[in-house]
């Protein structure tokens, strides 16, 4: 049995980090996730860790160190954030183009300029399509048990692929929440021993990591690494799935919430679907079918399994943390309204921005867009596809 | 996977990874230039300055660690052993086609004088 404690979504990720004990982390710490090296650097010192902890002078550098120590055979991890992910993002590809499973937690922030320094997506959207899984968390519960099944899906042979386990900045990291801690025997043998398939410190069998591909063969390695990619949903399912067999927390790729006979219904991910749950409670209580699509796997994204599961909805708002700039509609928005274009009966979709920079989205804004929701369905009119919760002034674009 | 067989995608190694490291030797970039540097063994002191200077290790080199000449195969006529050169008449670039057009004696004999 696990422990109940209360600490932050940082603390939580540590902890997970120093149970996991993995053979380099290199990292440069910024807000909102400084606490995560930080407490790893104090697990070091008191003789609880023996991870190498190396102190690079940049993002771009820990990412690069995180490249080479895991194209050596090592398991790998790193933190960061916001302008520390953008900075890192020429290496984030590289990873992933390596086929290196190096498991990074971060604290969504959001990009300057204005500069700040709270929740939202924007640094996590901005590397979306490079190649790795993404898995959006809700609160510290999932935060850690997502950064320990992280260890076992990038890892899988057939995988072999970068994760990026995601918590809200603030919202998650500095939140103090109560959550069940695993005993560190037990998360050991859960992840077990790591077996690299490639490791450059193997002198017996000489290999090349980063050759160069002329036209002739690129194409072919951008596939090669697609179809790595691309095995990793059954991996989430058959990972979370072994993980509430082992600590009776059950995890799956999204989580749909009373959405089997929902006529209206929410798509978000991160903290905020917490919120939104509530309203869903709420609504339920007076009669409304209302429900949620709380999507954990971003990346790739499971559009079968989202036809599924919104296929008979009436409405469906999605709820992005970003501004795409620019684009038709947000990512969420985009990703939703593509997949459920092949339902006959396909639902109406439309697309809310909030949370920015850590703005607050509070019950009644949630309960708004499920009254607009109903009203669409109501009437057939749709009116705006994209509107912004919460700002002041009008958006009439 | 050899320089040269045309990999399917699935046959490809996980990440790219090489098996056989060093097989760029396979990979001949010596048409890569329109000029090439011609040599003049009787002017070169053996500094080995062009040696530690190329990019390509397109620099031969004899048993006696002397300069033995140029390996055309790699050479991809930068011309930085030529820069590099601190004797005036040891290594010159000339064009790939001039020697073609008038054989390497006359482009020799144009580049350097003498003999």
């Amino acid at each position: 049995m696990g422990k109940k404690v209360a600490l932050m979504g940082n603390t939580a990720t540590a902890h997970a980090i120093r149970q996991i004990n993995p053979d380099v982390i290199a990292a440069y710490p910024i807000t909102p996730s400084s606490d995560i090296p930080m407490a790893v650097a104090s697990f070091i010192a008191d003789g609880l860790m023996d991870t190498e902890l190396v102190t690079v002078e940049s993002e771009h550098s820990a990412m690069s160190a995180c490249v080479g120590a895991s194209a050596a055979g090592g398991r790998v991890m790193t933190i960061t954030a916001a302008q520390g992910l953008a900075l890192m993002s020429e290496i984030v590809y590289i990873a992933s183009s390596l086929r290196l499973p190096i498991v990074t937690i971060i604290a969504a922030r959001a990009l300057s300029s204005p500069l700040n320094i709270h929740g939202d997506h924007s640094d996590v959207m901005e590397v979306r399509d490079a190649g790795w899984i993404q898995l959006f968390c809700e609160d510290s519960q999932e935060i850690y048990d997502s950064t320990i099944q992280a260890i076992k899906i990038s890892e899988n042979k057939n995988v072999l692929t970068p994760v990026m386990v995601i918590m809200d900045g603030f919202n998650t990291s500095h939140s103090v929440e109560i959550w069940e801690m695993e005993e560190d025997k037990r998360v050991k043998e859960f992840i077990g021993e790591y077996t690299p398939k490639y490791p450059l410190l193997d002198v017996s069998r000489k290999i090349t990591y980063g050759a160069w591909a002329p036209p002739a063969e690129y194409s072919e390695h951008k596939v090669s690494q697609l179809h790595g990619l691309l095995q990793s949903p059954s991996m989430v399912k058959k990972v979370g799935e072994d993980f509430g067999k082992a600590f009776g927390r059950n995890y799956g790729i999204f989580e749909a919430y009373k959405l089997d006979d929902a006529d209206y219904a929410i798509v978000i991910m991160g903290s905020a679907a917490g919120t939104a749950k509530d309203v869903v409670d709420a609504l339920r209580e007076n009669g409304v079918k209302a429900g949620l699509l709380k999507m954990r796997m971003f990346r790739p994204f499971p559009a079968d399994e989202v036809k599924e599961a919104l296929g008979n909805v009436k409405v469906v708002a999605t709820l992005d943390r970003v501004i795409s700039a620019g684009a038709y509609g947000s990512p969420l928005f985009n990703e939703i309204r593509s997949a459920l274009y092949d339902v006959p009966q396909r639902p109406i979709v439309i697309d809310y921005i909030y949370g920015l920079g850590g703005r607050d989205t509070q019950p009644k804004h949630f309960k708004a867009v499920y009254e607009n929701l109903k009203k669409i369905a109501k009437t057939g009119k749709v009116g705006k596809i994209l509107d912004f919760i919460n700002i002041r002034g009008k958006w009439e674009e | 996977m050899k320089i040269g067989e045309k990999a399917k995608w699935d046959e490809l190694l996980t990440g790219g990874v090489i098996e056989d490291p060093g097989n760029s030797v396979n990979y001949k970039t010596g048409s890569w230039g329109i000029e090439k540097p011609i040599w003049n063994k009787d002017a070169c002191i053996n500094c080995m300055f062009c040696w530690v200077y190329c990019p390509d290790s397109a620099i031969k080199v004899d048993k006696d660690g002397n300069m033995a000449g140029i390996d055309c195969d790699f050479c991809k006529g930068c011309g930085l052993c030529v820069k590099e050169c601190p004797k005036p008449n040891a290594l010159a670039m000339v064009l790939k086609a001039d020697i073609e057009k008038k054989g390497m004696d006359v482009v020799f004999k144009e580049t350097f004088g003498g003999k």
